[in-house]
């Protein structure tokens, strides 16, 4: 956190002031984009997703390095909130409910900061042991006012949790077992993408998820339109 | 925009693409969860030239890269052609999530990036680049890379250490998950080109079934790995 001292931020504020009287222009105008984001599986629920500006050297996660705690807790039971209070400052949504197959949800964020311009955006397919989708830190500070891009999120692994798909072990109503479990006991201990799940219509007969729950690449739309 | 300008352009672009060296910083990540690349292979060469392509057969130096992770009949191939290569940079095995960071410096007449490493385990089985036209122009390019298959091996997903070319099964596990004593899944290679792979079934018996690999960890989803070509 950067401090001023009283006397630099009073000198800022009358600085700017003089400015604004000067100019009719907005020094640092309010950018508002709207995020669109559509479940594009068959039958995975994603946990109420959860979106952030933030600095270009921040990010929810990074393939290669092990998961944070808040990483672990919202992909292996859905609670994102963890990652949000990361930088509790910055403009964040949270959702409210469950994304629901086939359906899309839509939300504002705002900044007057070019230095917060990075998205990311993360939820869980929550019946998976610990599958998670969204996106890594967007670059948003070339989009200009009035133009969309397209982002199609593939699904990742959070490598907390071994996919072992079996009753009681997955939070999401194939199962309603098990969400957070502060043990980790993956094969692979770090981010990567997933696998996808095998499920008991695959021979694999103690699997409580059912083909129904098998996704494949990508996993959600995501739509960001500068205004 | 007026004719001088356009002119100027075409000029500069030429005198771009006339520029001698080129130089790359590469970055390349394993992004599956349970499978190891075998050493990796880059070379840029000239835009007619190719290590493996789409619904062709696969070459023997392509066909042992696959089989058993032996990328020195491919160097050979690419050092007749005076390709500038990049061998093993991960030095060895590539674990899941694995990323690696190198410099490739290009000649003027190599202006395509092939990529070619073993999925492991697999039977022949590879992540793939097929001559990409490498950017000109300084800026940070990502592509996402999807698993192959060489067409030569049949898919029997049997772990017996066979590496060789046109010896069945498979090395090894690196991640040691696998289990043994499969009786195999197929014994026939429908389309003998290289071809997407389809991906592994695996099951979960560890001391028999069908396949020594295993459904849960095996099992992989396109895109199998992410390059990052930075042109400075």
């Amino acid at each position: 956190m950067i401090k001023f001292s009283s006397k630099v931020f009073l000198n800022a504020i009358l600085t700017g002031s003089m400015i604004l009287t000067l100019s009719a222009c907005d020094l640092s105008p309010k950018q508002e984009y709207s995020i669109n984001i559509t479940n594009l599986t068959h039958a995975q629920p994603l946990s109420p997703p959860v979106a952030m500006l933030h600095k270009k050297d921040f990010s929810f996660w990074s393939i290669g390095n092990e998961a944070s705690e808040a990483l672990e807790i919202m992909a292996e039971g859905g609670d994102g909130s963890g990652l949000l209070a990361l930088e509790s400052r910055n403009p964040q949504y949270q959702g409210t409910a469950p994304l629901f197959p086939g359906e899309s949800v839509e939300f504002t964020l705002d900044t007057r900061r070019d230095r917060l311009k990075n998205l990311s955006i993360a939820g869980m397919l929550i019946n998976t042991n610990d599958a998670f989708s969204g996106v890594n830190g967007i670059e948003l500070l070339d989009l200009e006012e009035g133009q969309s891009s397209v982002y199609y999120a593939y699904t990742y692994d959070a490598g907390t949790e071994f996919n072992s798909e079996l009753n009681g072990t997955i939070p999401g109503p194939a199962d309603g077992g098990e969400g957070f479990n502060a043990a980790r006991d993956d094969v692979t201990s770090v981010v990567t993408y997933h696998g996808g799940i095998v499920s008991a219509d695959d021979n694999f007969t103690d699997s409580t998820l059912s083909g129904a729950n098998k996704f494949d690449n990508p996993a959600l739309r995501i739509v960001i339109t500068a205004h | 925009m007026n004719k001088k300008i356009l002119l100027a352009m075409a000029l500069s672009a030429a005198f771009i693409g006339n520029a001698s060296a080129q130089e790359l910083n590469i970055s390349f990540t394993n992004l599956t969860h349970g499978n190891h690349f075998t050493p990796l292979l880059f070379s840029a060469h000239a835009d007619d030239q190719h290590i493996f392509e789409i619904n062709t057969a696969a070459s023997a130096s392509l066909q042992a890269m696959a089989e058993g992770g032996d990328i020195s009949g491919l160097i050979n191939d690419l050092t007749a052609l005076t390709a500038d290569i990049s061998a093993n940079p991960a030095a060895g095995l590539m674990a899941p999530g694995q990323s690696v960071n190198f410099e490739l410096t290009t000649q003027e007449i190599n202006t395509h990036l092939s990529i070619a490493a073993m999925i492991l385990p697999s039977n022949d089985g590879f992540v793939g680049l097929d001559s990409l036209s490498i950017p000109t122009e300084a800026g940070t390019y990502t592509y996402y890379l999807n698993g192959y298959d060489a067409g030569t091996e049949v898919n029997d997903e049997i772990i017996n250490g066979g590496a060789m070319p046109g010896v069945a099964g498979i090395p090894a596990d690196p991640l040691g998950q696998n289990g043994t004593g499969a009786s195999g899944v197929t014994n026939s290679e429908n389309n003998k080109n290289i071809h997407i792979h389809r991906g592994v079934l695996g099951d979960t018996d560890t001391t028999g079934g069908n396949s020594d690999l295993d459904s849960r960890v095996h099992r992989w989803l396109n895109p199998i790995a992410r390059l990052v070509i930075e042109v400075k």
